[in-house]
């Protein structure tokens, strides 16, 4: 995977700018000749998907500042002055609150993806590490946007995530009190939150940069699991994943705009149109709905720190996943007994996001702990003894054989 | 040969595992079901079909403007509407009162705003205008509070949307929230028109009872009897007709641009869609000539 096209410009002007700022060249190598498996499927477009989110988010979040104002006297305001009086205000709203829940359905779905292929196995350990390290980042990015409104969920939210941080002995209390910028949730806390929820979506946008940059050197895993072996594995990427790709995204906005225009807060939660109240707390504190796997795994372990290392380790975990699957074959297509694994563990995460919404006692609360538990067994138990015990199916010689047949390839 | 055998194996391993999960998992939905029940006791919002409601809802002006008169000869006693300004009542999407009808509900109302201090340290205050929020009934919370018995009425700009009018248990309640909506009009017209005697006639001190609140008993005394208001276009205010026309009154002013946002949405989803099947057309074509 070649980094600059032998391509040769024609036009006189373009090849001296290219001679010298080879970023034409650069721009063919990678975005128009890159060699890219013939056989991804649908679950490969969710990588577009989520670049087209990130643009969305950026642009209408950069309008939106600016008509907001970061003060807790006037930020509740400021949002219901936008929604009412700013042209198009309403739709940059509802696009970038939308944005963020839909967003989170992208990425989730590209995360399972590649759990479900081994995208995260060699060579591509740094490319998956990257994607965690942008898994965690947005969400600390959606986590300090949710406090912008200022309404009571936002506080309270805020309240209840900065204090998982009073669990750590001794430094705990000083660390909260260092984040809240005082000695309660207050201005200090929703200004440093506006300016990190401006700061680290460009961030965001660096790391996609160095993901897409792994990506390009190891190239696209793809539903065999297989390495690319020749030419004939693979089609430019223009216009046969552009156009592919394109199509996936379009038919992605649809459904999110028929959130945006037809049920613009039913991802959100209905208090949050409320000014924020330290005096009053609401009956239930939930997380928007992205969170609550994490969530519901925080509040299954009885003792605050251990439930708080608990759910940042199930972020962790993840960064060791290229060394605990030595499996021989990478894609559950190959792999009878992962593949059953694979859904089990979907349904736990789907288990654990149910159970982060429901008030954290009785069958719930044991609900949360089988699942919370089976998400480490499954990483960390299921994962290497599979490795060894799993007998895979056998494996294509290359991409064009199990796309073509044996006599073509 | 042996790989087959493996699988095969491997398949009914697999199988009892999954049989095993499944077993666990509805004994666990038997255990959990009295816990999904619980919850801030409430009745469910009487269903009502609003003409808002649906992909190409739209406001129906006339209720709008009865809604506003509840509002204004009511609600206006003890609630405050701040984030509707006077000229919200004349813009499109809205009642749409003409601004000369706005200017004469002012002057008539005899609304009026501070407008800072005077040469002798003195607030004054001047007549409202178009542009100014309604003026609230109070001056501060601990005005609000000492006149309702500590309790302090909510403004209702935003009231609709801060409720929802439906509890049902986790399992079909995104469902239905997705199908209805999430019914705060409907509980704003069931709890303004739902006021009755609590079971056993029992009292409780400053509190009222109403089956629609969380928890049944509300510092609200019940605002509307029926025959409360005159209309001007001749409907009949009987408490019900009453109720409806201020959830709708209010749901406006909860989402005054709801009628724009819908017609753009329109716009928006059949731009995606022919964009979608043309992209599906072109990558068909791209594609039909190549395996993959």
């Amino acid at each position: 995977m070649s980094g600059h096209s032998a391509y040769e410009f024609k036009n006189p002007v373009v090849r001296w700018l290219d001679e010298r700022l080879p970023i034409l060249s650069l721009v063919r190598g990678q975005l128009v000749d890159f060699p890219t498996p013939r056989n991804l499927n649908y679950w490969w477009t969710f990588g577009g998907i989520l670049a087209t989110m990130l643009v969305i988010q950026l642009l209408t979040g950069i309008v939106l500042v600016m008509h907001y104002t970061p003060h807790t006297s006037m930020a509740f305001d400021s949002v219901e002055h936008i929604m009412r009086d700013v042209n198009w205000g309403w739709l940059l709203r509802w696009m970038h609150a939308n944005g963020a829940a839909f967003f989170f359905v992208a990425v989730y779905i590209h995360i399972f993806r590649g759990l479900y292929y081994g995208s995260y196995r060699s060579p591509r350990e740094i490319l998956w590490m990257i994607g965690v390290i942008i898994f965690i980042a947005m969400m600390a990015t959606a986590f300090m946007g949710y406090v912008l409104p200022w309404g009571q969920m936002s506080y309270w939210g805020a309240v209840v995530i900065t204090n998982l941080f009073s669990a750590f002995p001794i430094v705990g209390k000083y660390i909260v009190t260092w984040l809240w910028g005082g000695f309660t949730v207050g201005n200090p806390t929703l200004q440093r939150f506006f300016s990190l929820h401006y700061l680290l979506p460009f961030v965001l946008a660096a790391l996609v940069f160095l993901h897409v940059w792994a990506l390009h050197i190891t190239g696209n895993n793809n539903p065999e699991g297989i390495e690319v072996k020749s030419k004939e594995d693979t089609l430019p990427f223009h216009p046969y994943y552009t156009m592919k790709d394109l199509f996936a995204i379009v038919v992605f906005l649809l459904v999110y705009a028929g959130f945006v225009f037809y049920s613009p807060w039913y991802l959100g939660h209905h208090i949050n149109f409320e000014h924020a109240n330290p005096l009053s707390t609401p009956a239930h504190i939930v997380p928007e709905w992205y969170f609550l796997p994490f969530y519901a795994m925080l509040r299954a372990i009885p003792n605050k720190l251990a439930g708080v290392l608990v759910m940042f380790s199930s972020l962790i975990i993840l960064f060791f996943l290229p060394w605990l699957d030595r499996a021989r074959a990478k894609s559950a297509r190959y792999r009878p007994l992962y593949r059953q694994f694979f859904w089990l563990l979907v349904i736990v995460c789907l288990t654990l996001g149910i159970a982060g919404a429901q008030p954290a006692e009785g069958s719930w609360l044991l609900v949360a702990r089988l699942a919370t538990a089976w998400y480490f067994i499954h990483f960390l138990v299921i994962l290497p003894v599979l490795s060894f015990i799993e007998k895979p199916r056998d494996l294509p010689a290359s991409i064009s054989e199990a796309v073509l047949g044996k006599d073509k390839a | 040969m042996a790989a087959g055998d493996n699988v095969k194996k491997d398949a009914r391993i697999m199988k009892t595992i999954t049989k095993m999960l499944a077993a666990a998992g509805l004994a666990l939905m038997a255990f959990a079901a009295p816990a999904w029940a619980s919850g801030a006791e409430r009745h469910n919002a009487d269903d009502y079909a609003f003409s808002f409601e649906g992909p190409f809802g739209k406001y129906d002006r006339a209720q709008l403007r009865r809604g506003w008169r509840v509002y204004k000869e009511v609600c206006s006693g003890c609630h405050s509407l701040k984030y509707i300004r006077f000229r919200n009542l004349t813009e499109p999407g809205g009642p749409q009162f003409s601004k000369d009808q706005v200017k004469a509900m002012i002057k008539e109302g005899e609304y009026m705003v501070d407008a800072g201090y005077n040469a002798d340290g003195e607030p004054v205050q001047r007549p409202a205008r178009l542009s100014d929020a309604i003026p609230g009934p109070y001056k501060s919370e601990e005005q609000a509070k000492a006149a309702n018995n500590n309790a302090i009425p909510p403004d209702l700009s935003l009231i609709v949307k801060a409720r929802e009018g439906w509890d049902y248990p986790w399992y079909v309640s995104p469902f239905i929230k997705l199908v209805k909506g999430p019914g705060g009009a409907e509980y704003v017209r069931s709890l303004i028109s739902g006021f009755e005697e609590a079971p056993n006639g029992e009292e409780k001190e400053g509190l009222n009872y109403n089956p629609y609140f969380p928890g049944h008993w509300t510092a609200m005394p019940p605002p509307l009897s029926g025959e409360d208001v005159e209309y001007a276009d001749g409907t009949k205010p009987t408490l019900k007709q009453e109720a409806t026309d201020i959830a709708a009154f209010l749901t406006w002013a909860s989402q005054p641009k709801l009628e724009e946002r819908k017609r753009v949405g329109l716009m928006a989803m059949i731009f995606l869609a022919v964009f979608a099947l043309m992209m599906y057309m072109v990558k068909r074509a791209l594609w039909s000539g190549v395996k993959h």
